[in-house]
């Protein structure tokens, strides 16, 4: 069975809600029934033949070409299968995310993997504000699985964060891992302003020196045994991070957020 | 049976289920990876008193280990999940968290999961971290010398306990030569353990006592220096006997232990001093699991 191939007629004009197509939604459908199926764009119901190209029949990977930022909610709840989106992916790419895995070869919108559970996502391009965070009032963000960015991601990346990596190769914007209860980001670039805001726990892994807040406190140098295992654990995924060169033991270890619970820690690469 | 002028008997092993497990200590070199797990498996030469019976299995290349540095698998088993889990948990506490550099992970990862780090954890009076990776939960426990590493769990499977053979010489030191010989040949063989000092015991026991409060003692049978005091099974050239006990995860795993042993016990041969290779057992009826000595070296 080849990949259920979903390719875009035209750019929409209105914002387009792809939740209805998570595979886990689609195994009992025919590809009748997918076609038939409408999402909500704007204020309208259009059908999917009517936004979409439709080959292949295998509804468990899923292949979305020609994709644009103004469509949100891909893979959301997803649990189980694939989806490789071929463009853009709008906000809410993979919220809520179960199991499976999701790749998109463009840029994504605010609030991807937001409260994601498991599961693997990877972005080629940049992610926008909120990644792997919370929804706005609620307190948990991602509590679990692993995000791969290769490009930069917006503000508030991983903001009240409880489980889980968010890999990310290019620069953090403000508040990286800002109000993080645990988990692990890891950041090549640089780093914004305000880097671990009120966190609790958590790890904030950098390759390169950040402008830290007066309440995050140095602890100094340290070889760290789990760091090994930890890059150990990122050799099977398609990135940077998974280079030897790339891992180390040795780093500076500061902890804070002193005016919060404390217990979180940046480590800088020495 | 006679190999080698060695006289093989009739007879068996008689052996026990036990519940095992394995955990892998690493350290910054092989000499405080060892140092450690020798404190570890230290005073666990038998369930009689001991509370379980573990040793060293062997030593890991960098390659073999979780955090890529030198390593020891020990190995320890106990008649029941409860206690074994007891025992690792101390002896990983007092044993392994107070050793130089040492961190600690799971030698068995399918099996029922039973704490390593996960209560020990509680050392680090809240300043312990968790990390979850790749599906497998470590505690950072600071301590003095930097952090110490432990993986929250390891597995604990079912296993056999009392493999065992008897080697039976003309003299004391050619009995010991015998026995050094088979378990370096043993410690070649995954998934076993002798637990007994060197891997040898040269007090071998029987079931009960004369005295009521003593569950098991000396097995005359097999004292030399009983040989005209009691029911003896020594003929008179037998001046020492000296045992070795296996624990192992399968009975193939007993099995290829014990082979390999007598072999090298029987390639000394006669003219060493080797005169007979008995096994100790309890009729029968106690041990489900019978390791007949002819069987195993045919």
């Amino acid at each position: 069975m080849s990949a259920l191939t979903l390719t875009l007629k035209n750019a929409p004009e209105q914002r387009i809600d792809m939740s209805a197509l998570s595979c886990h939604l689609l195994k009992t459908l025919s590809i009748t029934d997918i076609a038939a199926l409408t999402l909500q764009s704007g204020k309208r119901k259009l059908r999917v033949d009517e936004l979409f190209t439709i080959e292949g029949s295998d509804s468990q990977q899923l292949v979305i070409k020609n994709s644009h930022e103004k469509l949100d909610f891909i893979g959301k709840d997803l649990d189980g299968g694939s989806i490789s989106v071929e463009g853009d992916a709008g906000a809410y790419l993979a919220m809520g995310m179960k199991a499976g895995d999701i790749k998109v070869s463009g840029n994504v919108g605010l609030y991807a993997a937001c409260e994601m559970k498991k599961g693997y996502l990877e972005i080629s391009g940049n992610a926008g504000d909120f990644l792997g965070a919370a929804l706005p009032g609620n307190k948990m963000g991602m509590k679990g699985g692993t995000i791969l960015v290769k490009g930069d991601v917006g503000q508030r990346a991983g903001d009240h964060m409880r489980r889980g990596n968010i890999l990310i190769e290019g620069n953090a914007g403000d508040y990286c891992g800002s109000r993080m209860t645990a988990g692990t980001i890891a950041v090549m670039g640089q780093t914004g302003r305000y880097l671990g805001y009120a966190m609790r726990r958590g790890t904030l892994l950098l390759w390169n020196q950040p402008q830290l807040s007066a309440s995050f406190n140095d602890c100094g140098a340290h070889t760290l045994a789990f760091l090994p295992i930890l890059f150990a654990s990122f050799r099977s995924l398609n990135t940077k991070f998974a280079d030897v060169a790339q891992s180390f033991n040795r780093v500076q270890r500061y902890a804070g957020d002193m005016s919060e619970m404390g217990r979180g820690e940046v480590l800088v690469k020495l | 049976m006679i190999i080698n002028g060695v006289s093989i008997d009739a007879t068996f092993a008689e052996a026990f289920p036990m519940k095992a497990t394995r955990a892998i200590i690493t350290a910054q070199n092989e000499k405080w990876a060892m140092i450690s797990a020798q404190a570890m498996t230290g005073f666990a030469t038998s369930v009689i008193a001991c509370g379980c019976e573990g040793a060293i299995e062997r030593v890991l290349d960098p390659s073999e280990t979780p955090d890529g540095r030198p390593g020891v698998a020990v190995m320890f088993f106990a008649m029941g999940g409860k206690g074994l889990a007891k025992q690792l948990e101390t002896r990983a506490g007092q044993c392994v968290l107070t050793s130089p550099t040492s961190a600690l992970f799971a030698g068995i990862d399918g099996g029922i999961r039973i704490p390593l780090g996960k209560n020990l954890r509680y050392f680090g009076d809240g300043f312990q971290i968790s990390k979850l990776i790749s599906g497998k939960r470590y505690w950072r426990i600071p301590v003095m010398d930097g952090e110490f590493l432990a993986e929250a769990t390891t597995g604990q499977v079912d296993g056999i306990g009392g493999g065992n053979f008897l080697v039976l010489a003309e003299s004391q030191p050619q009995a010991l030569l015998a026995c050094e010989a088979a378990i370096e040949e043993m410690r070649k063989i995954p998934n076993v353990i002798m637990p007994f000092p060197g891997g040898v015991v040269r007090s071998g026991s029987k079931v009960g006592s004369k005295y009521k409060t003593l569950g098991a003692s000396t097995n005359d049978a097999f004292c030399p220096t009983l040989k005209g005091a009691t029911r003896s099974d020594l003929s008179p050239e037998i001046e020492s006997v000296m045992e070795i006990v296996i624990d192992g995860l399968t009975k193939e795993d007993i099995d290829k232990a014990m082979r390999v042993g007598i072999q090298a016990v029987c390639d000394l041969g006669a003219e060493n001093g080797i005169k007979r290779i008995s096994a100790g057992n309890y009729g029968g009826k106690l041990g489900p699991f019978h390791f007949h000595l002819q069987e195993i070296m045919a």
